[in-house]
């Protein structure tokens, strides 16, 4: 494949990012064992990451390809899987590190942890840990922008709401309310079922009735795109001509990421109850993996692919040194942030 | 004479008092937010022909439908979408028809809303009113006629309001559009068309209690359409030579504490009266605190624990009536004479 040295430079930058985000899932998962008590696991109460910890390992391309057209003026919303879209946003790896060891100098100090890992300033809006719960939000942003973009004269209206979810929230109310909101008033939000096939210890195939995402998507005259989520080229494609056309003002748009959830539900969980050779399938398509043998193919140097995995571990052992060395939250401070009035013990 | 709401358009000079109505009231205090700030939404089903209640009236067709938009029933996306409107800069007010139905966007209210701010260290604020009123509707049955006031009570991170007066529904939704916090707002189904004098002028801060009558005998505590009922039962007992304290609690979280306790310790006695289920209800609270702080004698009168029945026989016994409220205040005077 031929491609410019711009190409060239974004086609890194993804890869990049994509090795970014699994030193990081990796580090995390390491940090977080005894964490919890699940899966009949015990918290051992040593982890320096602690509680339910869900890693997007294997899902990188995903949140890589899409985030590389967004700016920061653009929104997102997560799921509780969220570390790779956060990243991929732009928010810092060490605040990131930092907030899931809890630590003051986290991005919500020590409020959220994983499940609610958020940069607001990036417009990264926040993971979440209900199932389908980011869906209404992002598109009352979106909304949001569509409103601001038609009373300012000056605005360019092209700002939008990215929106992930998994297959397991296709089978909640909000995302049929959600979608339905979002051709209503055609709004300047993109859809991102990115799809790894398990709703926590369930196989959502057997549970979901019909096509999946983009038929539903499909059926309330969304254009809805399917693409193989682990080619992070491909979804980069994919997601430039979708971002385009809401950028554009067509309204809404669909692209349903096909992936898989190496990992268990958390990091805790074995996955014993899924089929090892259906594993073994996904493995070998990892996303990380095949954009190395295509950057290899392109002539980029091994060398340079693997400056840029030890550039990535570096920066992981740098924010783990760092979150550690990081201090707790003053207790005062779960006192703070409730609300203006009447927060507090209140006796 | 604005031909949208039928109203005489007498504001703007700072001193515009007029008798309207509890729902003309509300119409009233959203205009004027909106008027004030353009980054005022509303939205909800049916409020481009001004809400069932009529609480809307006139504002599609003064601010248009990109501020005052119709949406799908969809409950849990008006009450997501509004929290995301929030944290993208804009105040919205959601309507939720009645808080019966607010239930259908429980996720977005109680794990949303309510701990946004506090979740993400305080990076955004959500300056949401959700609008749900509460209460029996007169034939209504058991899913139109809940009043779930303590529920949002005991939730950190919201403000809860139940005004009670035409006055107190335009100055405290106002006040309620002005907060930065999220406000569940719970308006009466059956007061929409009580009429009083409103004085736009008139200020009621959030979180400060209303003295409806002076007395010594005893605190009387109430909120909502049931503080009507309890002053019925005031004139009663005053026939009898009983001077009531009545508070009408106004905002129940937070609740004007100072207001009510100062009374309890002069008066010794309180009695909590509200139209929701007595059982974890939030005169509980109250009467708690009051016990606790003054040591006064403490009752409470709510409805019996169960669903609000279709006929009016049925209906009525999960009233709360003033020959109730008389009864109950006399039994607690009764017993510390016995």
């Amino acid at each position: 494949m031929n491609s410019s040295p711009v190409d060239a430079c974004e086609r890194r930058a993804l890869y990049r990012t994509m090795l970014r985000i699994r030193a990081f899932e990796n580090a995390a998962e390491v940090a977080s064992q005894g964490g919890v008590s699940a899966y009949g696991q015990q918290a051992a109460g040593a982890a320096k990451v602690r509680g339910p910890l869900h890693l997007s390992t294997g899902q990188e391309a995903v949140p890589a390809g899409v985030c590389a057209h967004l700016t920061r003026r653009d929104y997102l919303t997560s799921t509780h899987r969220g570390h790779g879209h956060t990243l991929a946003k732009g928010a810092e790896l060490t605040r990131m590190m930092c907030e899931l060891f809890g630590k003051a100098t986290g991005f919500n100090g020590g409020k959220g942890g994983s499940m609610h890992i958020a940069d607001f300033s990036v417009g990264m809006l926040g993971a979440n840990g209900v199932v389908a719960a980011g869906l209404p939000i992002a598109v009352g942003a979106a909304h949001a922008q569509k409103l601001r973009a038609s009373q300012d004269a000056g605005a360019t209206g092209r700002d939008i709401t990215v929106c992930f979810f998994g297959d397991g929230a296709i089978n909640r109310g909000p995302f049929l309310e959600a979608l339905n909101w979002a051709r209503v008033y055609a709004l300047p939000v993109l859809f991102v079922c990115e799809d790894n096939r398990w709703s926590a210890t369930t196989s959502s195939g057997p549970m979901t009735a019909g096509d999946g995402a983009s038929a539903r998507a499909q059926a309330l005259d969304i254009p809805a795109t399917q693409v193989d989520g682990n080619d992070v080229f491909a979804v980069h494609a994919a997601a430039a001509a979708l971002v385009a056309q809401v950028r554009d003002g067509r309204g809404p748009r669909l692209l349903h990421a096909l992936t898989y959830r190496v990992k268990g539900h958390v990091s805790v969980d074995a996955a014993a109850y899924r089929d090892p050779d259906e594993l073994a399938a996904a493995l070998d398509t990892d996303p990380i993996a095949r954009a190395r043998d295509v950057l290899l193919g392109e002539g980029v140097s091994a060398a340079e692919l693997d400056a840029l995995e030890s550039e990535a571990l570096v920066e992981v052992q740098e924010a783990l040194a760092a979150a550690d060395a990081a201090p707790w939250p003053d207790p005062c401070a779960a006192f703070t942030d409730v609300q203006d009035m009447g927060a507090g013990q209140w006796i | 004479m604005d031909l949208s709401t039928g109203q005489r358009m007498d504001a703007h000079d700072g001193t515009a008092v007029a008798e309207r109505s509890y729902a003309e009231a509300a119409a009233l205090a959203v205009r004027r937010e909106m008027e004030r700030d353009a980054s005022v939404v509303v939205l909800g089903e049916d409020v481009g022909r001004g809400g069932i209640f009529g609480q809307y009236a006139g504002l599609q067709a003064r601010f248009g439908a990109q501020r005052v938009i119709d949406t799908p029933i969809s409950e849990a996306a008006i009450m997501g979408a509004g929290v995301g409107m929030a944290l993208a800069g804009l105040r919205p007010v959601v309507e939720m028809r009645v808080v019966d139905f607010a239930l259908c966007g429980m996720d977005e209210l109680v794990n949303q809303a309510a701990k946004n701010r506090y979740m993400f260290g305080g990076q955004g604020r959500v300056p949401m009113v959700a609008r749900m009123p509460g209460g029996i509707w007169d034939a209504s049955a058991a899913q139109h006629s809940q009043s779930l006031e303590a529920w949002f009570a005991h939730l950190p991170g919201v403000v809860v309001v139940c005004p009670a007066t035409p006055q107190d529904n335009y100055s405290l939704l106002r006040a309620a559009m002005q907060c930065d916090d999220p406000v569940v707002y719970i308006e009466h189904k059956t007061l929409w068309g009580a009429r009083a004098s409103v004085d736009e002028s008139h200020n009621v801060p959030l979180g400060q209690a209303r003295r409806v009558r002076n007395g010594d005998a005893l605190t009387l505590v109430s909120w909502s359409r049931q503080v009507q009922v309890c002053d019925e039962a005031c004139e009663r007992l005053a026939a009898e030579g009983i001077a009531v304290d009545l508070i009408d609690l106004r905002t129940l979280w937070p609740w004007d504490r100072d207001t009510v306790l100062a009374s309890c310790a002069r008066t010794g006695r309180l009695l909590v009266v509200h139209e929701a289920v007595q059982a974890g209800g939030f005169g509980a609270e109250v009467a708690a605190a009051a016990g606790e702080t003054t040591g006064c004698r403490v009752a409470r009168l709510g409805a019996p624990r169960i669903p609000v029945g279709y006929a009016p026989v049925l209906e009525a016994q999960s009233r709360v009536d003033a020959a109730a409220i008389a009864q109950a205040a006399r039994r607690l005077l009764d017993h510390d004479t016995r």
